[in-house]
């Protein structure tokens, strides 16, 4: 590289000459609208501290990275370990066999209490038993509606799936709809699938699934709007996951249908959306109350000998509908991310 | 558009097996059909064709003409990332960083903007300069270490993955980004990045335009310019190009950076039509730009393809993707039906290749 030596110097004018440039510019172009000017700062919700001695939980979820609601479930669980005085050790992986690999590193760590999602409950049967073995108390969140019970865990924090898949098929009666398509953005995702079981299950129109590629938005909004071309009756598009919302209201458009859209889960875009009327509802299992409630309930079990649901009833924290006669209390919270 | 100034991939060339009247086979002219044939982007235009003639029968709303708008779009958002992508695997290379590239581009602009509360095409320029940086990072490693591009590019894919996570958790407290669809001057870049306009009734979205736009460009670039010879040089031999006078530090590196603006604009499209993006998207979209390259012809080890062959590669997986929705098909066998049609394609222009060129 002798080659190049001699000219550096040379070089680095123009590298100088572009950075003062950009800082020219960006000196004159802030936006006059919108951003995080516009944004107020929420104060974090503070209720003071327990005295109660430190203690350790581990969360350990099937989380898929960059998910927006399990960082509200994060979040809520943080909310709570704030306050409780716990240690809180967050940990995911989307992966069953890798998920049991970290709930045995939470044992192997002698945590105070662990708090887990049952997604697949048969790959994390032998590991919970060993967390039980070991002493350590256990306690469902999220999925495993069905299964906390067998496992021995001593309580449950969720929604049940089909349940908020039932109720939603209810309020798509309620609303008048005829023909309603369920789009699945992870194909074979249980959770996913039993929800528009649900939806079938008491809608009385018809119910028509499709599979649509969650990480590529434009995938999404042209299969949703080949989908409209293919049946021009349907008149409801239920999305499963709150940032798929917006873009089905675009397929919408695109394909000149009349469809409406509703959706399961909740987001700030979406609170605003529901205002303007663009989606018609959504239907909150509301993840920060399942993330504070399971730290929440470890706590009390360790100081107090509490558990909810006596070992036989789990704590539904949803299904909650979020329409434009509500959306008003809750889009405050959605904005600071914690609905 | 003259193809023929392009010299035929070595791997085409038929054995020089005796021919029946002349000793040389090789100087024996070929009837122009068979000529034609045998090139690599006719195979997957005729592919290509196939499948929307099946399509056409088997799905009736594929021939309204929004249906088509649709397909179309779906295969300019593959398709002009397939171009670059292309356009590096000619030059020998891979870059397994490319779906991800997008989503990093994406999250930089909307960040920017956002958090700093400036014009978004400060966003827009800075989110430029960081997918052409990500490019030649990929290129530089490349060249300096000699490791393959396969291993380079896997680990940069894996940065940017947790990098983009992990920097707008950092950034904004949540791992989506907010909207930036209220701010200064949002409905310039969307005109420019993700409007639609009006041809005959239907709605054509712009991408597809700027689809056409850059593969023409890169045609041109790859049949008629210099820098286009050393591509293929670089591809077919890195040693003998080198010998000849190629720069092939240079041709290697910029090729990355081309994926790096490809990936830019295909970023800056997908913020501007949906005012937020998510973190964690982005991942498997590099297989698919490589699988559109590899069906348009352009060879896995590098040396030969052309710029029109991923274009009808690109429109064969839209075609694919959106036809079986039309269709109607059960929705469980998608990503199946696709993996089947795929195939079938690629067979179809191995075919197509095989009996043009056995003389």
């Amino acid at each position: 590289m002798d080659r190049s030596s001699h000219t550096r110097s040379r070089r680095v004018a123009p590298f100088v000459a572009v950075a003062a440039a950009a800082a020219l510019t960006l000196a004159g172009c802030s936006s006059g609208s919108g951003g995080k000017k516009s944004e107020e700062g929420g104060a974090e919700a503070s209720a003071g501290k327990a005295s109660t001695p430190r203690m350790t939980v581990a969360l350990v979820t099937h989380q898929a990275p960059g998910d927006t609601f399990w960082d509200i479930v994060r979040k809520g669980a943080e909310a709570a370990a704030a306050k409780d005085n716990v240690k809180l050790v967050y940990s995911a992986d989307p992966n069953a066999g890798s998920q049991a690999t970290l709930v045995q590193n939470a044992i192997d760590q002698k945590v105070d209490g662990i708090a887990v999602t049952l997604a697949k409950p048969d790959a994390l049967k032998d590991v919970i038993a060993k967390a039980e073995a070991a002493g350590i108390p256990v306690v469902g969140l999220n999925s495993g509606l069905s299964d906390w019970k067998d496992l021995g865990l001593l309580e449950f924090f969720g929604q049940d799936e089909s349940v908020a898949g039932e109720a939603f098929g209810k309020k798509l009666n309620e609303v008048g709809a005829k023909n309603a398509v369920c789009v699945i953005h992870e194909q074979g995702n249980v959770g996913l699938t039993q929800r528009c079981d649900g939806v079938k299950e008491t809608f009385e129109g018809e119910t028509q699934i499709l599979n649509v590629n969650g990480t590529d938005m434009p995938s999404v909004k042209s299969t949703i709007t080949a989908k409209l071309k293919q049946d021009s009756s349907i008149d409801y598009v239920v999305t499963l996951g709150a940032p798929f919302a917006p873009t089905a209201v675009q397929s919408v458009g695109d394909a000149g249908s009349e469809a409406k859209v509703a959706t399961f889960d909740l987001n700030k875009e979406l609170t605003k959306a529901i205002e303007a009327g663009d989606i018609q509802f959504a239907v909150d299992q509301q993840p920060y109350l399942q993330g504070y409630l399971a730290v929440d309930g470890l706590w009390l079990y360790e100081n107090n000998g509490n558990y909810s649901g006596g070992g036989e009833e789990p704590v539904l924290t949803g299904p909650a509908f979020v329409d434009e006669s509500n959306v008003e209390a809750v889009s405050e919270y959605a904005a600071k991310g914690t609905r | 558009m003259s193809m023929a100034q392009q010299a035929e991939p070595a791997v085409n060339t038929p054995p020089p097996a005796p021919g029946p009247k002349q000793a040389d086979g090789r100087t024996v002219r070929r009837p122009l059909a068979l000529r034609l044939l045998a090139r690599p982007e006719v195979g997957v235009f005729l592919g290509a064709v196939a499948v929307m003639v099946f399509f056409l029968f088997a799905a009736p709303p594929v021939r309204d003409g929004s249906s088509m708008a649709n397909i179309l779009y779906q295969s300019s958002v593959i398709g002009i990332m397939a171009l670059p992508v292309a356009l590096l695997m000619i030059g020998g290379e891979f870059d397994l960083s490319a779906g991800v590239a997008v989503v990093a581009s994406a999250l930089t602009a909307s960040m920017l903007s956002y958090q700093l509360t400036l014009n978004v095409w400060v966003g827009v320029i800075v989110a430029l300069v960081v997918s052409l940086a990500v490019g030649m990072f990929n290129g530089w490693m490349l060249v300096r270490t000699g490791l393959p591009s396969f291993l380079v590019t896997l680990g940069t894919f894996l940065i940017l993955q947790g990098v983009n996570l992990a920097v707008t958790k950092l950034v904004t407290g949540n791992v989506a980004t907010d909207s930036i669809s209220d701010m200064d001057g949002f409905d310039q870049a969307k005109a420019i990045f993700a409007s639609s306009f009006d041809v005959a009734g239907v709605q054509v979205k712009i991408t597809v335009v700027w689809w056409l736009v850059f593969a023409a460009l890169a045609t041109w670039v790859l049949l008629r310019t210099k820098y286009g010879n050393w591509v293929f040089a670089v591809g077919g031999n890195k040693d003998s190009a080198r010998a000849v006078g190629v720069p092939v530090t240079f041709t290697k590196i910029s090729l990355f950076m081309l994926v790096g603006f490809g990936a830019w604009f295909v970023g800056m499209h997908n913020l501007f039509s949906f005012n937020t993006v998510q973190s964690g998207e982005g991942v498997g979209q590099e297989l698919i730009y490589i699988a559109a390259a590899v069906i348009g012809g352009c060879l896995l080890t590098g040396g030969a393809g052309s710029a029109i062959g991923p274009v009808f590669g690109a429109f064969m997986f839209g075609m694919v993707q959106q036809g079986i929705v039309y269709a109607g098909w059960n929705p469980d066998w998608f990503k199946a039906f696709l993996g089947v049609m795929l195939l079938g394609a690629v067979l179809i222009n191995l075919w197509v290749q095989r009996t043009a060129t056995r003389r």
